[in-house]
């Protein structure tokens, strides 16, 4: 059957995929954050997953106004890197899990929760940046990716405890599918930050460092958050972090921290990044 | 009716872009989508202003692109998202864009950020906004929803 056995955390500041593509994780400002994900690296190249199945949300690339879907899965065979309006990324296209998005598409609706399902989408840096941070730049990237995006761009997103409850039914779904697969979830996004108006450029280290434990140890607390205590304490767009619970929801109660990564700024963003093992 | 009443028009600088604000930006926001296409990008910036009057736009966020002033463009009913694609047609990145709504140089902004940024101190409600420069507000208002 197949088997979660690992949670990851992510920012997807795309300022990191672009000091990644030009080539300056060697400068001063960017090396200490490239090196907070050298541990992962190494790590994901020892646990070899076939299926990352990774949340993230869509930054006005694939979504307009036009169609704004709460939780999106992709559901095609591979998803093309977008042009978000300065070309795309140069990096490997994406291959989809088409078998598996469609079990886990059944099983999750089933199970109360009203999903999207996308066979057309390209992916734009909120995919493709945990993928470099994770994978650096192969030729190919080394497994397969069902895209899952969350609306967060217009307000309201999905609630803490709907994203963790939606984790739970995820897991459900994946743990039974029949193929003998190692799949991770992801969770990308925030942490603390604002891109917009006059209170731009807002850091909350003490909050980012309570959330990075409260999704180690025991996310009761942050499951409970409404939505104007991310945006007044992390900043307008720091309530991405919602996404984070759906990994958190796919993942053991007691599920043990193998890494943990905090720094101060990529670009407007305090970037974290939080490992998680499940129980073998 | 009464609209529903929003719990965060009391955070300072801040416009949360809620479906009110979306139905105001459509075009705006749609407008900018349309720069994802290098032929779309090429076309605006050889004639904004024709570019612009394709679409159903208000006089006042037609104004505000040709500015390039982004507060303007939120209050408007403009995302950052989506002003995203116009910025990136300029070349510019997302600090670039940040900074300039904040009344700082993108200097004074990059080195803020790297002094761990701006502190939720004071910044947490429009009550204590102190803003930069001990209260200016630059945009002769606190929070956008408010």
């Amino acid at each position: 059957m197949a088997r979660v056995t690992a949670g990851v955390a992510s920012s997807h500041v795309p300022a990191i995929g672009a000091a990644w593509d030009l080539k300056k994780t060697g400068e001063p400002y960017w090396k200490p954050l490239f090196d907070g994900f050298e541990f992962s690296k190494r790590w994901e190249a020892e646990q070899k997953p076939d299926v990352v199945f990774l949340v993230y949300n869509d930054h006005a690339t694939a979504f307009s106004l036009d169609i704004i879907p709460t939780f999106a899965i992709g559901t095609a065979a591979g998803f093309k890197v977008a042009d978000e309006g300065w070309g795309p990324r140069p990096v490997p296209d994406v291959v989809g899990a088409p078998e598996l998005a469609a079990h886990i598409a059944q099983s999750v609706i089933q199970d109360d929760f009203d999903l999207t399902l996308v066979n057309k989408m390209d992916v734009d840096h909120g995919l493709t940046v945990p993928m470099t941070l994770m994978f650096g730049q192969p030729e190919a990237w080394p497994c397969r990716v069902i895209p899952f995006a969350v609306n967060v761009v217009q307000f309201p997103p999905p609630s803490g405890a709907r994203c963790f409850a939606i984790g739970k039914a995820i897991r459900k779904a994946i743990e039974s599918f029949p193929e003998d697969l190692n799949v991770q979830v992801w969770g990308t996004g925030g942490m603390s930050h604002q891109i917009s108006g006059a209170r731009a450029g807002l850091i909350n280290r003490a909050f980012d460092q309570a959330f990075l434990d409260g999704m180690a140890k025991d996310p009761s607390a942050l499951i409970r958050m409404p939505h104007v205590d991310y945006m007044r304490e992390a900043g307008a767009e720091g309530v991405e972090l919602v996404m984070w619970l759906i990994m958190r929801g796919a993942m053991d109660a007691d599920a043990r921290e193998i890494y943990r990564f905090y720094h101060v700024p990529a670009s407007n963003t305090a970037v974290g990044h939080l490992i998680l093992e499940n129980n073998p | 009716m009464a609209p529903a009443q929003k719990d965060y028009g009391d955070i300072p600088g801040t416009t949360v872009f809620d479906a009110d604000q979306s139905r105001v930006g459509y075009h705006l926001n749609q407008f900018c989508v349309s720069l994802m296409k290098a032929e779309n990008r090429e076309r605006f910036l050889a004639d904004e202003r024709a570019y612009l009057d394709e679409w159903p736009m208000s006089e006042e966020q037609k104004q505000a692109v040709m500015a390039r002033d982004f507060n303007r463009m939120i209050g408007a009913g403009g995302n950052i998202y989506f002003l995203a694609k116009l910025f990136a047609t300029d070349g510019h990145s997302f600090q670039f864009a940040a900074a300039s709504m904040t009344g700082m140089t993108q200097q004074e902004y990059a080195e803020m950020m790297i002094r761990g940024g701006r502190p939720v101190e004071g910044n947490r409600y429009a009550s204590e906004w102190v803003g930069r420069d001990g209260g200016r507000d630059p945009y002769g208002k606190a929070g956008g929803n408010g």
